[in-house]
């Protein structure tokens, strides 16, 4: 039996979480930021399996598999998005693109 | 138990460092995959054994792939001088203030936690697979559907589109 | 049947309601004619409703109908109420029979311009403001039709704004008539602070029992009801707008600045007579301002090289001849003036009007010429008119009209030898230069030539018009031809009848030199711009034939008395106390802009950034609690 103690897993996926976010705030490319997106994701998963161990209950993994498929179908729409925006303006960078409106 | 606990968690947070402080995206996926592998032994750790394996074949099969591929068509691996160029070390300042804050304040709410303790236990697939599909019929219902929906803008975003001209400027 | 009466200024506002509220999905030709529709309608109810009140007359003296109340403040109160009486009933004739006609014409004249829903709109409500400028029953009310008017008619004449100086123009005829219009409003204020009622009718009987004929009090009331008339009817000193206001189509010089709201003027005077009757002096001063600016605008029409410029001054000399009426009290005389001038001045305009669009905007009677052949439906229609307002005895209406003018100028209590002399004069003026229209325009060669031929919408209102200012004037012959008084006898219920010195045993006599002078002016006008001797051309190099032209300078006296020192005021007083307050409440809005447009920079980054930023202040506000 794991007896690491539940605040310290929290604190861990805490970190993570913290760094998906600073690698969301830095990043300028596209496909990094959605990275980042993806860390923090995982980390409020990791959140609800510690939950789901602490209280004994089925119902965080079933969360977990919630955030799952979230996360296919970001993933899947964001990527999409991508392909587009560098067919578009031939860039990645985030900041080239902030003219929120039909060419 | 713990060492192995301590060891993943260590991986994982440093694989991320480096997955978000990359140059290189490929380079970066890799160490994602990695990230994502160590926090698999954690959930594996957690009792939590199916949930170990949806993280692995899920996160760092399917999803991580996808990433790879868009990553490989897009030839990003080339642009390291570029990527180089948009990052510069004043940049990281606020944000990691701000995360640290952040962090702070977590470690806080988790001191004033109180503490329950409730007799730990596997909890096997077949429990998590009664709970999705009675209490939680509908929402799978609902993810059914958000993964049709995903499956379709998808597929109309991916498209690459025939540029449109006005009608007055097409030519006859 | 009285209900009816509220309906006649309804139906071309519900019309124009229509027309603003779907103007993107009407098409051209449903918005034409809904626009001329509303006022056909009009015009068969007025017929309806004229006839009613004719035969209940005498007994019945008006129709009166209150909609509702407009306002009530403490003892101020005033309601939506009009009153037909037979003074309203031919000025709404006029304007819901000239008007249609005239709506009718712009069908075919507007045809190819992108504005119609526009220009439709804005005729409707001029129509419907006009109506209730007549029918109105109080004062106020009065107004409200007055500074409706007063907008259309700035609207429509720099209705092709596209054009700078059609903006010019129209703004310059805002300001006059502002000018006339604020002395109205004072001297309405004056009526309703010394008899506590907007009501006309109850104005004038307290009026008549309150006030002294000839006190200061009712001089000076009727010399600012008398500043809105000058304004609007375009009257001397403030005539210089209505020239230049001919920058609107031509359908809108016939509708407004010929046929109705110029002779708002008339009405208004004709309506408040009582006001002037206590006033001797301004009614006195209305027949010299009347005499003064027949002759001017004579002159100057004389002059022109615009076919409208033209009418624009004959049309102010016109109105003229009905101030000289009013002025001796010849009401009966004037309204008919009114009455047959909206026929054949209307007539004047659409045929211009039509002139003008098939030589592709044209203006220039100079280089039009020899277009008696080209299109003689416009040529006969444009000489029945100008024979109308050049009074050719005995076939045309305009001569019975101006002929009773003149008469009652010599021969009322009020008039004399001067205004008569004034009066014959102008009648020879205007004999010349509507024949100097008629023969530089229509005959001799021809130097353009027309892009197409006028449709029947615009032709037929020009022969309808063309008939009315023949037989028009067979309803009130003098007493010396025929003496047959239907006009003056309805008007007469509801205006004084005027007093005549006993001399009209001569009437024949006045009425053959006043015949002969119209015929020697347009006997002058065939020598002189038909057969062309040589001193026409040396009298057209002229200093004078220069300061007729520009209308007696009244513009440059204008400029430098009155605009140039406002224009210099304003100059040095640019950056005042107040506009400092102003800019630097803009400066501040600059200011306020610039800080929150950060927030609004469409950058992502920036964006992820501030809500880092608001989790972090929210989550540590609430751990440190």
């Amino acid at each position: 039996m794991l007896s690491v103690p539940v605040e310290t897993q929290i604190l861990f996926a805490g970190i993570l979480f913290f760094l998906g976010m600073i690698g969301l705030l830095v990043r300028r490319n596209l496909v990094f930021m959605l990275m980042s997106i993806e860390i923090m994701f995982n980390s409020a998963g990791l959140v609800f399996i510690i939950a789901a161990r602490h209280w004994n209950q089925p119902d965080g993994q079933v969360m977990f598999i919630f955030i799952l498929s979230v996360t296919a179908v970001e993933v899947a729409i964001g990527l999409a998005l991508i392909l587009q925006v560098y067919h578009h303006f031939k860039t990645l960078d985030v900041d080239a693109i902030h003219k929120l409106k039909d060419e | 138990m713990e060492v192995f606990f301590y060891i993943a968690a260590v991986i994982a947070i440093i694989s991320t460092i480096m997955a978000i402080s990359g140059r290189n995206a490929i380079h970066s996926l890799l160490f994602l995959i990695l990230s994502l592998l160590a926090i698999s032994v954690v959930f594996y750790l957690l009792d939590a054994p199916f949930i170990a394996a949806l993280e692995v074949i899920i996160y760092a099969g399917a999803i991580m792939v996808l990433f790879i591929f868009v990553t490989m068509m897009l030839n990003i691996g080339l642009e390291e001088k570029q990527e180089k160029s948009w990052i510069n070390p004043r940049m990281w300042i606020i944000p990691s203030i701000l995360a640290s804050i952040l962090l702070v304040d977590l470690l806080l709410a988790l001191k004033n936690m109180p503490t329950v303790v409730v007799g730990k236990q596997v909890i096997l697939p077949k429990q998590v697979g009664i709970s999705l599909f009675s209490t939680y019929l509908l929402a799978v219902e609902i993810a059914a559907i958000l993964l049709m929906a995903g499956v379709i803008g998808a597929y109309h975003l991916g498209s690459q589109k025939k540029k449109v001209l006005h009608r007055f400027l097409e030519k006859k | 049947m009285k209900t009816l009466i509220a309906l006649i200024p309804a139906l071309p506002m519900i019309s124009f309601l229509i027309l603003v509220l779907f103007s993107g999905k009407l098409s051209r030709k449903v918005a034409g004619w809904i626009g001329a529709g509303s006022i056909g309608i009009a015009a068969v109810l007025t017929v309806i409703v004229s006839v009613d009140l004719i035969s209940a007359l005498p007994e019945i003296k008006s129709y009166q109908i209150t909609l509702w109340q407009w306002m009530s403040v403490g003892n101020l109160s005033a309601d939506i109420s009009f009153r037909l009486d037979s003074l309203s009933l031919v000025f709404c004739f006029v304007i819901t029979f000239v008007g249609f006609l005239i709506h009718s014409y712009s069908i075919g004249f507007m045809d190819k311009d992108e504005g119609i829903i526009r220009f439709f709109a804005y005729m409707n409500l001029f129509v419907s403001s006009m109506l209730i400028l007549v029918l109105a029953d109080n004062i106020l009310l009065v107004y409200l039709g007055w500074e409706g008017v007063g907008l259309c008619s700035y609207l429509l004449i720099g209705f092709w704004y596209k054009e700078p100086e059609n903006g010019t123009a129209a703004r310059k005829a805002f300001i006059i008539t502002r000018i006339g219009d604020t002395a109205m409003i004072i001297g309405i204020f004056i009526l309703f602070l010394s008899f506590g009622t907007f009501n006309i009718q109850d104005i004038m009987h307290l009026a008549s029992a309150k006030w002294v004929a000839g006190s200061s009090i009712a001089t000076i009331t009727a010399v600012l009801l008398l500043g809105g008339a000058l304004g609007k009817s375009a009257q001397v000193p403030l005539q210089t707008w209505l020239p230049d206001a001919m920058a609107g189509p031509s359908p809108v010089s016939a509708l407004i600045h010929a046929a109705t709201m110029v002779t708002a003027g008339v009405y208004l005077i004709a309506r408040t007579n009582v006001l002037f009757s206590l006033a001797p002096i301004v009614q006195g001063f209305i027949a010299g301002i009347g005499a003064l600016t027949l002759l001017i605008a004579g002159f100057s029409a004389l002059t022109q090289h615009d076919l409208k410029r033209i009418l624009a001054y004959s049309t102010i000399s016109q109105i003229g001849y009905m101030f000289l009426a009013l002025g001796v009290g010849a009401y009966s005389a004037a309204i008919f003036h009114f009455m047959i001038h909206a026929f054949f001045k209307a007539l004047l305009f659409l045929a211009a009007g039509v002139v003008i669009l098939v030589l592709n905007e044209e203006h220039d009677i100079f280089k039009m010429g020899g277009l008696r052949k080209k299109m003689p439906a416009v040529f006969w229609t444009f000489l029945i008119g100008s024979a109308s307002l050049s009074a050719l005895p005995l076939v045309t209406a305009g001569f019975y009209s101006k002929d009773a003018i003149l008469w009652f100028a010599l021969s009322s209590t009020s008039g004399g030898v001067v205004l008569w002399i004034a009066g014959i004069v102008g009648a020879f003026l205007t004999a010349l230069y509507s024949f100097r229209m008629i023969f530089i325009a229509f005959f001799g060669e021809a130097k353009t030539q027309p892009s197409f031929q006028a449709g029947y919408l615009m032709t037929i209102p020009l022969v309808v018009l063309a008939v009315f200012s023949l037989f028009g004037g067979f309803i009130e012959l003098p007493a010396s031809l025929g003496n047959f008084h239907l006009f003056s006898n309805l008007i007469n219920q509801s205006l004084p009848v005027v007093g005549i010195k006993n001399v009209e045993h001569l009437e024949w006599l006045f009425q053959l030199i006043s015949s002969l002078i119209a015929l020697s002016g347009i006997y002058l006008a065939y020598l002189f711009y038909y057969k062309k001797p040589v001193f026409i051309d040396s009298f057209n190099h002229s200093k004078i034939h220069h300061f007729f032209e520009i209308g007696f300078g009244f513009d440059k006296v204008y400029d430098i008395l009155i605009v140039r020192p406002v224009v210099w005021l304003a100059e040095i007083d640019k950056k005042d106390f107040i506009d400092q307050i102003n800019i630097s409440i803009s400066n501040m809005a600059l200011i306020g802009n610039e800080v929150l447009s950060i927030a609004q920079n469409g950058k992502l980054r920036w964006y992820l950034l501030t809500f880092a930023f608001g989790i972090a202040v929210i989550l540590t506000y609430m751990m440190t609690k």
